[in-house]
């Protein structure tokens, strides 16, 4: 809206702004304590996803929430919506789920908008060639009130992705290599662009994958030039436009790639023919291996140490050696449908092993309400996992689903961060393949094995 | 939140964590973020390095330990404040009594919501880096208005900040009411734009 000056940042104006129940009920509080209005309830997309119960058939009164300051939260969150007009995704609402998936299955997620949410997987939505990233509270706050964020021009990184990838390797696989090259400070001051063969070819759902994990990388946000697969993907969409206005948008859309003279602040070369199903063996999503490589021995690095010794993993051996308690298939990252698809497509007429626990989150209820239509909850239960309602669930266990201490999750979210999961819990980040097939084999698996 | 505190001058003694990549997952773990206010969340802060599972404190961790009482400057590894968006981390750090955080690099979302907060983080080349990690407990004198950071040799050091924010932490003024100053030009902007909702 205006630009930036060596004394000021830009005034960069808000197209969409999306709320959950966490990192909202301060900025409402700064909003009574003004007396100021939300400036655009009508581009304000509320949800709640992060305390909210999985547990199925439960009825909305009486859904076992977490904690008590999570049930206030939660009402909190439901009041602060009434209060000043924004339109809730309740609990009764077929469209609620996680924040980030829920976006893009609205239509609400368009390219070239600009989307903030406090909650630092937005770089999701930059899967449509949207400029989409997280922000703090008091940030919220400033977008409720006004529909601006103050921001400085980031620099850019292009990513290459070269080749196709191999059977049994996905987008996931994809972007831990991504942040296993570049480091987890490798975008840090960047906006992501990645393009190339692999990304050309891959759907709206495994891009969303790859453009999740750029905070991995540290990067403000990811994108990926909008073309047939991102329009054909909106159209008919409750949020996306229509008639002649669809047309309109459509012709701005297919501007929005990068000029060919482009010139990037730094660029980056991925191989994608030559990799492997990936998982991570530390505490953060840079220390990431192929699932058949051994684990780097930099025991003369007190933070690798320090990693291992949290997840009891030894250097020198592949993981596949290493016992699995856990699975959770779900998250922002990993939880639409071709997601479960692909872990259904393992697990189909097998038998998790004995002793894993098998937790598959579904990332809205209409993903759910799909799944279940193409009997994908048959497969899953049969196998021995349990289907849940959607939500953030065991990515952070914000809503209770935590493994106890000391287990170990291979786990489709995005942060294996220490305690992420639960306190104790050790986390390995893969695929929904990998999730699968280390769930039938109760250790770290190739998913290969049983394609 | 309305109520920013104009902040020039911390002179404090360090305290070190010299891990790399200390994430937002570590400074405050997701399952105290279900508050509604800002307030109270030091006591969480680091919780589970800080706090063994049956809640008595971990001896070896830096901030248990006494000499780190009163100390306001953490100096710690690189890629500080990693992962979340949550501004309970730079809360839970502020309400410890923790003003200014030192590193070589410090992430985005933190930094930027570390500054709306009062919070300085200050980064530093390695040279300096190491030297401060290898000498925790040093008092150190930091000059917001100068960006300047000075070693107990008298030895001063710049670092870099935004100068929109700066005048913000010194004159303790809060970025909404700068965005508020703005309704007119937001206005025209939304009635010129090419899309409507």
């Amino acid at each position: 809206m205006a630009p930036e000056t060596q004394e000021t940042p830009a005034v960069l104006y808000i197209d969409l702004h999306l709320i959950h129940e966490v990192t909202t009920p301060q900025a409402f509080t700064l909003l009574r304590e003004r007396d100021l209005p939300v400036r655009r309830p009508d581009q304000t997309l509320a949800t709640m996803d992060h305390s909210t119960p999985t547990i199925p058939g439960a009825s909305f009164k009486d859904l076992a929430i977490v904690s008590e300051s999570a049930a206030n939260q939660i009402s909190q969150m439901q009041r602060n919506c009434v209060d000043f007009g924004i339109d809730l995704l309740d609990f009764d609402s077929v469209d609620r789920g996680i924040v980030h998936v829920i976006g893009p299955e609205v239509g609400a997620t368009q390219p070239g908008k600009t989307i903030v949410c406090g909650d630092s997987h937005t770089s999701t939505h930059g899967a449509f060639g949207a400029l989409a990233f997280g922000i703090g509270t008091t940030a919220v706050g400033h977008v409720l009130a006004t529909q601006c964020l103050l921001q400085r021009r980031p620099k850019t990184l292009a990513i290459n992705i070269e080749g196709r990838l191999p059977v049994g390797v996905c987008s996931k696989d994809l972007i831990l290599a991504i942040i296993g090259q570049i480091g987890v400070n490798g975008g840090t001051g960047h906006v992501i662009e990645y393009r190339g063969d692999a990304i050309s070819a891959m759907d709206m759902e495994a891009r969303m994958t790859i453009c999740n994990m750029s905070i991995e990388a540290g990067a403000r946000a990811g994108m990926i030039a909008p073309e047939d697969h991102t329009i054909n993907y909106l159209q008919g969409r409750p949020w996306a436009p229509s008639g002649a206005d669809w047309d309109l948008a459509v012709g701005r859309w297919r501007k929005l790639t990068s000029d060919d003279e482009a010139v990037f602040d730094k660029t980056v070369t991925i191989d994608a023919a030559n990799l492997q199903p990936m998982v991570t063996f530390g505490t953060n999503p840079g220390m990431v291996i192929g699932i058949n490589d051994p684990v780097p021995d930099g025991s003369d690095d007190p933070s690798f140490r320090k990693a291992l010794d949290y997840m009891q993993i030894s250097p020198g051996q592949p993981l596949t050696e290493t016992s699995v308690d856990v699975v959770f298939i779900g998250s922002c990252t990993n939880s639409r449908l071709s997601d479960l698809q692909q872990a259904a497509d393992i697990l189909e007429g097998r038998q998790i092993a004995k002793g894993v626990r098998m937790l598959v989150v579904p990332g809205s209820q209409q993903v759910k309400k799909q799944a279940e239509s193409i009997g994908l909850d048959k497969i899953f239960v049969g196998a021995g996992a349990e289907w849940r309602e959607s939500g953030c669930s065991m990515c952070l266990g914000m809503n209770g689903d935590t493994p106890d201490s000391g287990l170990l999750s291979v786990s489709t979210s995005n942060r294996n961060f220490e305690g992420r999961q639960g306190v104790g819990v050790r986390t390995v980040l893969a695929s929904p393949m990998t999730a699968a097939a280390s769930a039938l084999s109760g250790k770290v698996a190739d998913p290969r094995e049983y394609i | 939140m309305s109520d920013v505190q104009a902040i020039k001058h911390i002179k404090s003694r360090t305290v070190v964590m010299a891990t790399r990549d200390i994430d937002t997952d570590q400074i405050l773990p997701a399952r105290f973020l279900t508050a509604t206010s800002r307030d109270g969340f030091g006591k969480h802060l680091f919780h589970d390095l800080r706090f063994r599972e049956d809640g008595s404190a971990q001896a070896n961790f830096p901030l248990n330990d006494p000499a780190a009482v009163d100390c306001q400057v953490l100096v710690a590894g690189n890629n500080f404040g990693c992962g979340s968006s949550r501004e309970h981390a730079p809360w839970a750090l502020l309400d410890f009594g923790i003003k200014a955080v030192i590193s070589t690099e410090i992430a985005d979302i933190f930094r930027n919501n570390s500054l709306k907060n009062g919070l300085l983080p200050i980064v530093v080349d390695d040279e300096t880096h190491q030297w401060l990690l290898q000498n925790p407990g040093v008092s150190v004198d930091i000059d917001v208005a100068a960006s300047t950071l000075t070693l107990p040799n008298g030895q001063s050091v710049d670092f870099p900040i935004d100068e929109f924010a700066r005048y913000c932490l010194i004159e303790g003024i809060d970025q909404l009411g700068y965005l508020q100053q703005q309704f007119g030009k937001i206005d025209s902007f939304e009635e010129k734009r090419s899309w409507t909702p």
